[in-house]
């Protein structure tokens, strides 16, 4: 079969599906954010198919400025981690729960 | 007689979620570095479902930027911060467990409503210029304010990182 719009999508739900499930089900932090970079590229791959299938070219557009952003975010992220990880010697969220009762 | 760039577009979409699922869990090891190298190999593979959509421009930025810097980025904090003792701790099971029931949910939900919509797709023309050249035209014109604001956001995220990672924060 042809694919079309929708083998598209599907392949991006689940790569989403994918995501969230390294988010929920891993203790590292480093291994989450890897979860939350998956999310934003099935995100890209919808944008992608959709601009490919309507002829507007906007989809793309936006699927640049995602890609900056991320760029930007893994940096600031990044920071955060190595700025805990100097306080804490930790990257894993079991160790993280002073806010706890 | 299937074309081949439909074999194609399954064996990358395959590829893509089998890496997307070695990245997230890998039965063979917890190291965030493997991780790490995985995701690189889901985004090399999603740079060739782009390539499919006409979507050049984006395959070649997908790699130097996803695959080429933000990943260094990574594999660089991973290795400077040593994370030895992680390895040997393992998979949380209620977590491993009810992560995949909620994502197997998601997955379905997502799944069923783009199976039950059947999205138009009226067949992908060709545009009159090359995709690149259209693109970067809809870039510097109509899109050339957000574009200027996207190179601060870059000059704040470097500022910040910079910021937050310094020893005596005064």
């Amino acid at each position: 079969m042809t694919p079309g719009l929708h083998h598209y999508l599907i392949v991006s739900a689940l790569l989403f599906s994918l995501g969230l499930l390294g988010v929920v089900a891993r203790r590292n932090l480093f291994v989450i954010f890897m979860g939350l970079e998956l999310m934003l590229n099935a995100a890209n791959l919808a944008l992608v198919a959709f601009s490919r299938y309507h002829n507007n070219l906007n989809g793309q557009v936006m699927v640049f400025f995602i890609i900056t952003v991320a760029a930007a975010e893994v940096a600031v992220g990044l920071a955060l981690l190595v700025a805990l990880y100097r306080k804490r010697q930790t990257a894993h969220v079991e160790d993280l729960t002073s806010l706890k009762l | 007689m299937p074309q081949f760039t439909d074999l194609l577009f399954y064996a990358l979409a395959g590829l893509t979620l089998l890496f997307g699922f070695l990245t997230v869990l890998n039965p063979l090891s917890r190291n965030p570095v493997t991780s790490a190298m995985f995701l690189v190999l889901t985004i090399m593979s999603m740079a060739g479902l782009f390539v499919l959509l006409h979507a050049f421009f984006l395959a070649a930025v997908q790699v130097l930027v996803y695959a080429g810097a933000v990943m260094v980025v990574f594999l660089f904090v991973i290795m400077l911060l040593d994370l030895k003792e992680d390895e040997r701790r393992h998979f949380n099971k209620i977590a491993v467990g009810l992560g995949g029931l909620s994502a197997l949910a998601i997955a379905g939900t997502l799944v069923a409503s783009i199976v039950k919509t059947v999205p138009v797709a009226t067949g992908a023309g060709r545009l009159a210029e090359g995709e690149t050249k259209a693109l970067g035209r809809l870039l510097f014109e109509s899109h050339l304010l957000p574009f200027e604001i996207l190179s601060v956001l870059l000059l704040v995220a470097t500022v910040g990182a910079i910021l937050i990672t310094k020893k005596d924060l005064r």
